[in-house]
């Protein structure tokens, strides 16, 4: 019904909306008057997204980063966060009458006593172990099929902060028990801490508020903890997601697909359905991990004593690849002038980030050497981009091999081998075998080209044996059906960069840079000969159809 | 769809072109993209008994988590905290915790597996394409943004009023020392203190023993058998009548300095001349801490006289003067000197001469 003109005059304009028709539509008409919730529902209510089992990877480390916040604020209700010193005379009789400090009291309150509260304790700890893992896969799916390509190159660096933020919270997270392993590992956070040049000792005693450990370091960590690191993740996050929305989400190539377009499914109802089901899938599995599976039993390991360790002493499993580089690296230590620098600490120390930069400058190194400045909303096949799937797995390569260098103790004891070749492996193993891995995989993904370009040319094997007159037997190749053309043939295929020429037209030399010249190798690298297989043409598809061979 | 059934060799080039569900064929480009493939009806879109059945699935697991909640809550009410269960292939574990996880894990499961198998059985699963517009902004937004930008830079008189920009980035350079300047009180300033440890207080005239562990008693030489590790703390002195004990406020921080390994090695079997004189008749006393990065070594090897430190296994040779011999340890473990006073007890008269634990910038040993 529209408002009759008024008499007055023209104040504000009135709403000329029809009367609502029922109470659900009148609620949603009062919040769209005043939070304009229509033109937000317009764009998103019905929004469209592509099916793919990869693109519910994100989807795990959003619901474990919820289940991590719910559970963790369950925790904070009875965790004491206090290194005051008491005497435990709690439930857990081999720990009765020692002394330890409040928070590795509360945290065995909260294991023997709260009813639930060992299931909540676990749950918060395999989600956190899960919500990295996740993190970690999801950031692979999109480094290999090239999803962070323009315009997603800065939500990929929120995601790689995410992930920073994720290792960091993990350990200061484990580090809150003061459990005889956690104390450890902050004592080895204190040695790397040291051995920064210059500022080292200053950081130390500011962190630790004096000498190791001192009472502040729990407390510091526990506001680090639940407050300050979840608080910027949180805003990434949302940042994260928005941008997702905001981009529409990238999609595999194939028959209707395009680079104007998303094909898929509407979030209501069937995203919400699957995507909110999802949620519960992830939370009743790491439920049942919690039910059956012990993870940091803290009550095992005794309240923490500097002078006191366990062996087989390992991080999460995230910090193992940093524990790898700690661990192998040789024992360099130059003393001069008075001076010491503990190289064998600092190395592995700024290698650390520098190890995760590489993997989070990689889009913007990427889109330097390839030069393209259009958007990109059709992944790529990890095949069709060799020299970018074989730096993914040179990468996860090193990172896995630091890793087996972080545990290879645990590796000595249960496959029986010299600790020290393990080290003396891995030193060597962390430059020769990425260097390795990417050949075998560059050339492994050429090799899957031209398994495709094959079959884009002559077909299929159909398993029919057929004999021709003259007594020879083939194999009859069906041709693949258009659809599966179009896929196998859609992906562009740039070509290398070419350096001008030497002189201009009117025989001057022109000047190169070093940088172009530098681009130019890379870019030969990536799209020249050795980089990949020409697709095959329409006319070589033509040529081999219209009766010229048949396999 | 394409048949396996081929007779000739030129059909799938008839076959290519009646994939395109109709489109056009597209006879001169094999390649070009056919559009979507059209949608094919699901066992549920078609049979509705096959759809009764999928809704009966999905509220059966709905039924499900709900018994599962009222199982959570029997379980939290029913189970005492520390009864222990045995089940197969876990072992004796909390049956509390392995009830109320499973019934949880029930719960949550069900609901998701009841939504997506809702979502996948009887909800469209017709595949749309939604448009997409470039990200940028066409020219003439753009323009338009950069006049506005420009017309409210030139009223602000930003760039033309230099005093005023100047002292404001200056201004605004300057007010986060604030903050900078707050968090001094966070610790205390390094000074010497990671140069000495609490033996610094032993001398030849007030020497301090050297106290076991665990049984809180000064030793003897002939308390340490060889081939033995024993772990020594400071016994009484000036300032801690009773020894170094655990209920002192400061023990942590002070046994994270103090902490010794002793160890007995046959002094014929002793390589280094020095470290055997700061030793008692092949009594030595290193220190506990590890020097890379403070772990402490826990490990020793009676015959080849090796500590390793379980963290990162670093390894020493104590009868060598406590050397590095692997891993990434980067000097030696200190050595504290060490005698017996008039009854025979082993004694300290001196600090380390070099500070114990991880090195840093400002150690000049």
């Amino acid at each position: 019904m529209s408002s009759s003109p008024s008499t007055t005059p023209p104040a504000a304009p009135a709403s000329t909306r029809a009367k609502p028709a029922n109470k659900g539509e009148a609620a949603a008409d009062y919040l769209d008057g005043r939070l304009g919730i229509y033109s937000l529902a317009k764009a998103n209510l019905r929004k469209i997204f592509p099916d793919h089992w990869s693109f519910m990877l994100g989807e795990i480390c959003l619901y474990t980063f919820v289940i991590i916040i719910l559970t963790g604020v369950y925790l904070t209700l009875f965790f004491k966060p206090s290194m005051g010193e008491v005497v435990y005379n709690g439930s857990y009789a081999p720990l009765d009458g020692i002394r330890m400090s409040e928070a590795y009291a509360s945290t065995l309150n909260i294991s023997f006593e709260v009813r639930g509260g060992l299931l909540i304790r676990q749950i918060h700890h395999w989600a956190a172990i899960v919500f990295v893992a996740a993190m970690f896969v999801h950031m692979m799916r999109v480094f290999f099929t090239g999803a962070f390509r323009k315009p997603r190159e800065i939500n990929w660096v929120f995601g790689f902060l995410l992930l920073c933020l994720g290792f960091f919270d993990g350990f200061m997270g484990y580090s809150l028990p003061d459990d005889l392993l956690s104390g450890t590992g902050i004592r080895f956070m204190e040695g790397a801490v040291l051995a920064v040049p210059l500022v080292g000792t200053y950081i130390q005693m500011f962190l630790f508020g004096g000498e190791f450990p001192g009472t502040d370091i729990i407390p510091r960590f526990f506001t680090i903890h639940v407050l300050l690191i979840p608080g910027v993740m949180l805003g990434l996050l949302v940042a994260h997601l928005i941008l997702v929305f905001y981009h529409k989400h990238t999609q595999w190539g194939g028959p209707g697909k395009t680079e104007k377009n998303v094909v898929g499914m509407p979030l209501m109802p069937v995203y919400m359905a699957k995507a909110g089901g999802f949620f519960f899938l992830v939370f009743g599995i790491i439920a049942m991990m919690s039910a059956v599976a012990s993870v940091n039993p803290v009550w095992a390991y005794g309240p923490y004593r500097p002078d006191q360790v366990s062996t087989d002493a390992q991080p999460d499993w995230y910090m193992g690849f940093a524990e790898g580089l700690i661990r192998v690296m040789p024992g360099w230590e130059v003393r001069a002038w008075g001076h010491t620098l503990n190289l064998g600490v600092f190395i592995p120390l700024m290698l650390f980030p520098l190890v995760l930069v590489l993997i989070a400058a990689y889009p913007f190194i990427e889109g330097w050497i390839i030069g393209d400045k259009r958007e990109h909303h059709i992944l790529d096949r990890p095949r069709n981009v060799p020299v970018r799937t074989g730096l993914g797995a040179a990468w996860i390569t090193l990172y896995v091999v630091l890793l087996i260098g972080g545990g290879n103790d645990l590796i000595a004891t249960h496959f029986h081998l010299s600790l020290n070749d393990i080290t003396y492996f891995v030193r060597v193993g962390s430059f020769v075998l990425p260097i390795a891995v990417f050949y075998i995989t560059k050339r492994w993904c050429l090799g899957l080209q031209r398994r495709d370009k094959e079959k884009v040319l002559h077909g299929r094997e159909t398993g029919v044996i057929k004999r021709l007159p003259h007594g020879e037997f083939i194999e009859v190749h069906a041709q693949l059906p258009q659809g599966a053309l179009h896929t196998l043939t859609s992906h562009e295929q740039p070509q290398p960069l070419e350096l001008p020429s030497e002189v201009d037209e009117n025989g001057v030399a022109r000047k190169v840079g070093l940088l172009t010249k530098t681009r130019a190798k890379l870019s030969e690298g990536y799209f020249g000969e050795g980089g990949q297989i020409p697709k095959p043409t329409v006319e070589e598809h033509q040529e081999i159809t219209s009766g010229h061979g048949h396999h | 769809m394409s048949h396996d059934n081929i007779s000739d060799d030129k059909l799938p080039e008839a076959h290519a072109a009646s994939e395109g569900h109709g489109l056009p064929a597209v006879a001169d480009d094999p390649f070009a993209d056919p559009g979507l493939p059209a949608h094919e009806p699901r066992r549920t879109d078609i049979d509705e008994r096959a759809a009764k059945r999928a809704e009966r699935q999905v509220s059966l697991m709905f039924v499900t988590s709900m018994l599962a909640t009222v199982g959570f809550i029997a379980s939290y009410v029913a189970i005492k905290p520390d009864k222990l269960v045995y089940i197969f292939p876990l072992g004796h574990v909390s049956a509390l915790n392995f009830a109320l996880g499973m019934t949880l894990a029930v719960a949550l499961f069900c609901i998701g597996a009841g939504a997506v198998h809702w979502a996948r059985t009887l909800m469209s699963d017709v595949e749309m394409p939604a448009e997409r517009h470039p990200i940028e902004a066409d020219d003439e937004v753009r323009a338009d943004v950069i006049q506005q930008f420009k017309t409210g830079a030139a009223e602000s008189g930003f760039g033309r009023r230099k005093m005023i920009r100047n002292t404001m980035i200056g201004s605004m350079a300057m007010v986060p020392l604030a903050g900078v300047v707050l968090l001094r009180d966070l610790g205390p300033l390094p000074e010497k203190k990671l140069d000495h440890t609490g033996w610094i207080e032993a001398t030849p005239a007030a020497p301090i023993r050297l106290v076991n562990m665990n049984t809180d008693e000064p030793m003897k030489a002939e308390d340490i058998a060889v081939g033995s590790l024993t772990f020594a703390k400071p016994g009484p002195s000036a300032s801690r009548p009773n020894g170094l004990q655990d209920s002192d406020e400061d023990f942590q921080q002070a046994i994270a300095k103090d902490a010794l390994m002793l160890i007995r090695i046959q002094p014929e079997d002793l390589k280094d001349e020095k470290s055997k004189n700061l030793g008692f008749e092949g009594v030595l006393a290193y220190s506990k801490i590890c020097t890379h990065v403070g772990c402490p070594i826990s490990l020793y090897e009676q015959q080849t006289h090796h500590a390793l430190c379980p963290c990162h296994q670093s390894t020493f040779d104590l009868s060598d003067g406590a050397r590095v011999i692997f891993g990434p340890a980067g000097h030696p473990l200190p050595q504290l000197k060490i005698t017996t006073d008039t009854e025979g007890y082993l004694v300290a008269t001196q600090d380390f001469t070099v500070p114990v634990g991880p090195s840093f910038w400002e150690r000049s040993a």
